[in-house]
Formats: C-alpha cells, sequence, structure tokens
C-alpha cells in the first residue's frame, strides 16, 4: 500500500510540470509583450519593469523563476487589473466557487447515492423512473441550457428567488447555482449507484445471504452496499474535477463572482498572467483530486495492486 | 401452358433457394443492421437527426432571410407565421429560425471534423501503443492518463484566449481533449487482436510493422472505433456549444447554438423564444447523438447487453 501511495504520489510530478509548462511556453508564443500600450512608456522605465519581472532573461531563466514563485505559491501579478496580484484576485473568488461547489458535491453524492440505492432496490418504482429520468435529462440537456431553464421558471415565471448575482453570502442566491450543480451530478452518480447495486444484489453471496434468511435490510448494509460503492468513487473525482472546471458555465449563467467568472472576464481581457495562474491552480486541486481518489480506491479494494 | 407454368414454378423455386442461401450467408454487418433498425429509438433519433442535419444544410438557401441581415420592421418579434419568421427574430431583428440552422451548420460542422481528426489520432495512437506494447506502450498511455487528469475545460479556454477564435483554431482546441477515449478503446482491443494467429502469420511471412498495424489490425478495430465515434460526436458538439455560451467560440454575425443560448439568456425575461429554439435544437441533437449510440452498442456489441 505504501509503496503504491508513494509512486502514485510521485506519478503527479509530471503531469503538473506537462501542463505548466505547455501553457507557460503557449503564453509566450502569442504575440505582444505585458507592457506594450498606446502610451509610450520610456526606455529607463521599460528596462526597470523588464527587469523586474525578470523579462530581460533568457526564456528558460523566466522559466525558472515563474516555477520558483509557483512553488512560493506565487501566481504572479494580473495583466489587466492594475494593483491586483492574482493571488488577490484569487482569495475574493475562491471562498464563492468553494462554497458552491462543495455543498453541490455533498448533496449530491448522499442525494445520489441514496435514489441510486432506493431505484435498485425497487426497480420500475416511481423512484427508479425519476433516477431514469433524471439520467436522461442530465445527459442530454448541458448545463447552460438547464440553468436558464431554471431561471426562467424560478427567477422570471415564479418569482420565488433571485435570477442571479451575489449578495454577500445571502442564501436565497445560492439555491438555483447550487441546486443545478446538484441535479446534473446527482444525474450521474445516481444512474452509477442503480446500476452497480443491481449487479450486487444479482450476484452469488447476496444469494448465499438470502438463502440464510438474513433480513433484507442486514444484507443491503452489511453486505451490499460497499462493492457496489466502489464504481460510485471511480466517478466522484471526474465529477469533483467537473464541478469545479464546470463552474464556468455555472457561474457565467447566474453571474457569480467566483474563479469561473474571473478565468472568463480574464480570457476575454486577454489577462494572460490571470488566466494562466487560474489554470495552474485548478490543474493543482484536479490532479490532487485524482490522486485522492485513487489512494481511496486502493484502500476500498485490496484487489487492487498496481 | 403446362410447361410454363412449371418453368416459372421452378424458377420461383430456384429463387426461394438463392434467397434462403443468402440469408444463411449473412454477414455480422447485415447483422448489426438488422439488430440496429430493430431498436425504435435509435431509429426514430436516426430520423429527427437526419431531418436536423438536412435542414441546417438546405434550409438557410430556401428560407427568404439571410442570418446577418435585420428586419428593421420586425424586432424581437414572437414566432408566428407572420412575415415568414417561424421560430420569431432577435433583437437586432434577425430571423431565429435562419440563424438557428447557420448555427447548427457550425455547430455540426465542428463535431464532424473535430471527431473525424479525434478518432483518426486515437485509432493510431492506441494502435502503436497496444502494438508495440513494452516501454513505448507505457509511456504512450502515461501520456493519455495526463491528459485526463487535466482540467481540459480551462486548458481550452486558454487556448482559445492565446491563440483565436478562427473556425479551425476551435476545431483544433477541440481535437486535444477528446482523442483519449478512443485511444483507450483501441489499445485494449489491440492487445487483444494481437496475439491471434492472423498477426502471428503475417509476423511469419514478413510483413512489416506499420502494414500489419493499418492492413491487419486496424480492420478489425471497426466495430469499436463505430461505437465510440457516436459517443465522441455528442461531446464534441457539447465542448463546442460550451466555449461559444463563453463567448470563446466563432465571432458574430456568424453564429453557433451556443453563441444563440448565449443571447437568448441576456433577453429571456422579455423574449424566451430566442433562448428556447436553439437550446431545444441543441438539446435534441444531443438526446438523439445519446440514443444512436445506444442502439449502434447494442447492435454492434451484443454480447454487452
Amino acid at each position: 500500500m505504501w509503496s503504491y501511495a508513494f509512486r502514485r504520489v510521485l506519478m503527479t510530478i509530471p503531469t503538473l510540470l506537462l501542463v505548466i509548462t505547455v501553457c507557460y511556453l503557449m503564453l509566450h508564443a502569442t504575440p505582444g509583450g505585458p507592457f506594450d500600450s498606446e502610451r509610450k512608456i520610456s526606455a529607463a522605465v521599460m528596462a526597470n519593469l523588464q527587469a523586474k519581472y525578470h523579462l530581460d532573461l533568457p526564456l528558460w531563466q523566466q522559466y525558472l523563476y515563474y516555477l520558483k514563485s509557483l512553488l512560493q505559491g506565487d501566481l504572479g501579478a494580473s495583466f489587466r487589473y492594475a494593483d491586483w496580484s492574482v493571488n488577490d484576485l484569487v482569495a475574493n473568488a475562491l471562498p464563492i466557487s468553494a462554497l458552491i461547489g462543495g455543498t453541490a458535491l455533498l448533496l449530491s453524492v448522499v442525494i445520489g447515492i441514496v435514489l441510486g440505492t432506493i431505484a435498485a432496490l425497487r426497480q420500475n418504482s416511481l423512484v427508479d423512473y425519476f433516477v431514469m429520468l433524471i439520467g436522461n435529462l442530465g445527459s442530454a440537456f448541458p448545463s447552460f441550457v438547464i440553468g436558464p431553464v431554471l431561471i426562467l421558471v424560478f427567477a422570471i415565471w415564479l418569482a420565488w428567488l433571485p435570477a442571479g448575482g451575489w449578495n454577500d453570502y445571502k442564501i436565497h442566491y445560492m439555491v438555483l447555482p447550487i441546486a443545478l450543480l446538484t441535479f446534473i451530478n446527482v444525474s450521474t452518480i445516481g444512474r452509477v449507484m442503480r446500476g452497480s447495486l443491481i449487479e450486487v444484489m444479482n450476484s452469488n453471496f447476496i444469494r448465499t445471504a438470502k438463502a440464510k434468511g438474513l433480513p433484507m435490510r442486514t444484507i443491503v448494509m452489511r453486505h451490499a452496499l460497499k462493492p457496489a460503492l466502489m464504481p460510485v468513487i471511480s466517478v466522484v473525482g471526474p465529477i469533483a474535477i467537473s464541478t469545479i472546471t464546470g463552474a464556468v458555465v455555472t457561474e457565467s449563467v447566474f453571474s457569480l463572482p467566483g474563479l469561473g467568472k474571473l478565468i472568463i472576464n480574464g480570457a476575454s481581457n486577454r489577462d494572460y498572467t490571470l488566466v494562466l495562474g487560474l489554470v495552474v491552480l485548478v490543474t493543482v486541486v484536479a490532479v490532487l483530486i485524482n490522486l485522492l481518489v485513487d489512494l481511496c480506491y486502493a484502500l476500498l479494494d485490496p484487489k487492487i495492486r498496481y | 401452358m403446362f410447361s410454363r407454368s412449371k418453368q416459372s414454378d421452378l424458377a420461383g423455386a430456384i429463387e426461394a433457394n438463392i434467397n434462403a442461401a443468402a440469408i444463411e450467408g449473412r454477414s455480422p454487418w447485415r447483422d448489426a443492421r438488422e439488430r440496429f433498425f430493430r431498436n425504435k429509438a435509435a431509429v426514430v433519433s436516426l430520423v429527427i437527426l437526419t431531418i436536423i442535419a438536412f435542414a441546417c444544410i438546405f434550409g438557410p438557401m430556401v428560407l427568404p432571410y439571410s442570418y446577418e441581415d435585420t428586419d428593421w420592421n420586425a424586432m424581437s418579434l414572437p414566432p408566428g407565421m407572420e412575415g415568414a419568421h417561424y421560430f420569431g427574430t432577435d433583437e437586432l431583428g434577425r430571423d431565429l429560425l435562419v440563424r438557428c440552422l447557420i448555427g447548427g451548420r457550425i455547430s455540426l460542422m465542428v463535431g464532424l471534423l473535430a471527431t473525424i481528426a479525434s478518432v483518426t489520432i486515437g485509432i493510431v495512437w492506441g494502435a502503436t501503443a497496444g502494438f508495440m506494447g513494452g516501454k513505448v506502450d507505457t509511456i504512450m498511455m502515461r501520456i493519455v492518463d495526463m491528459m485526463y487528469a487535466v482540467p481540459y475545460l480551462l486548458i481550452a479556454i486558454l487556448m482559445v484566449t492565446l491563440l483565436g477564435r478562427e473556425f479551425y483554431l476551435v476545431v483544433l482546441t477541440i481535437t486535444v481533449f477528446s482523442w483519449m477515449d478512443m485511444a483507450r478503446v483501441v489499445r485494449g482491443q489491440t492487445l487483444s487482436i494481437k496475439s491471434k494467429e492472423f498477426v502471428e502469420a503475417a509476423h511469419a511471412i514478413g510483413v512489416s510493422t506499420p502494414n500489419i498495424i493499418f492492413r491487419h489490425i486496424v480492420p478489425n478495430l471497426l466495430g469499436i472505433v463505430v461505437i465510440y465515434t457516436t459517443v465522441t460526436v455528442p461531446g464534441v458538439i457539447l465542448t463546442e456549444s460550451v466555449l461559444s455560451f463563453l463567448g470563446l467560440g466563432v465571432q458574430e454575425p456568424m453564429t453557433s447554438w451556443g453563441v444563440l443560448i448565449e443571447d437568448g439568456t441576456g433577453v429571456m425575461e422579455t423574449t424566451p423564444w430566442i433562448l428556447l429554439f436553439p437550446a431545444a435544437m441543441l438539446s435534441i441533437t444531443l438526446y438523439c447523438a445519446n440514443y444512436i449510440g445506444d442502439g449502434l452498442r447494442d447492435a454492434l456489441d451484443p454480447k454487452d447487453r
């Protein structure tokens, strides 16, 4: 176990380096420097600026400086928001995204597992049809279609909730975004849980348990749930990552000032350092989540050894 | 008379025999085709998708409006028969039906091109890795693992920001992140085909490695490639729509379903049809593509049912 964990941790390093290097080089290949503007800057000031940001050095040294500052947790300065570092911008936006994404993830894991379990145990019941329907809808209707429809129904026609925006962590501004993310995630988790539990319930050891005369509750809780949860764990990783990156869509549908909105603004303002910083940050988080899921998997399933 | 009717009897009998022989000698492809056409959901989806595709190709040629001309007398017109604006018009007075169809052209076109590109890369990558085995395989599949671990939507945003929003650049960006599923599946299949006798025979008579891969192994992968291609199509269309929705796809006055949905979101309070029509067209397309994929999987891979 420990040697697997150690090797798995080491494997994250090339992934991170690859992403950072490719993005950094792409950024460098684009024409135009950070201090090109309409206003003429005097040669001396320019030289000072270039020296401060190490732009006068050869590319590989600039790259090493960038890696060094990344290791110190510094994502650099923003191109467009004067006086703001990328870290400041992230510090403002991260709590919003984390709160909404985290809540949605927690809710969808719980709801998805519960609904999937009921659907699998009572096939062709109402709950079962509901899970199948959500699964179907979630695969065909993308979040930027469901989101606006939610706004149309709940904010405009029924006028129960605000259509979007952010008001200092007031809860009714969070309901629709969390509902949207939860709906989309439940559609996957519910379907996977249903399928895997049906498969487990048809397997031999469950038949043995039934033949021994164990009550249904014990069979499900003690014997069936644990193996049935394995496929669910393997989709929670991708779902967590898509919840983070999907924030790009959700936050622009509901105009929330989170990380997703920040990256879209950065992209349309051509704020290269901001976008690069955010991509690096999210990649680190995504790689860590993958690592965590793989380690959980190895811990829970003793058959898996690499 | 007698002999003639006997002759025709004979001819009929022979014909029946030939038919019977033909039925006995069914190819696996014909089997698959029949299984597919028995699946009603898949057939209906195929018909709907064909209608949408033909409407997108030919509709704009037939309809009296162009996608960029504004009708100053009919701004934000609700859908109906008035002035032949069947889907209504947007807030600039542009005919929504024509814009939906032109947008569909772009979305389907990106879907088609990016799918072809990523399927090709996936086959070559997977077949090579699976066939070579050993270190080459390890390195190539490690690269695929890395690509999976990357939050592709954000990198796609970065690429579009840096490279530009030309049509072919959007296709390129989507392709870069869509080939890995195919590579994995093809590699797995190649590994199992590689150990079959006919490959060994090809080796023995001295066929070169690229020839074995592309002449003997790739044709045997076709079934699974067809299945995963249909899975790739909706994914690719979806990615294009997301980029367009975020304002990072094709540029005005050119349009795509994602752009139209984004436009509609801005004005849905007063004119919801501008949102609902393109949203419905995109969703129907994705829904149909999913069902066709399911149908093909059942038809080509019966043991998986």
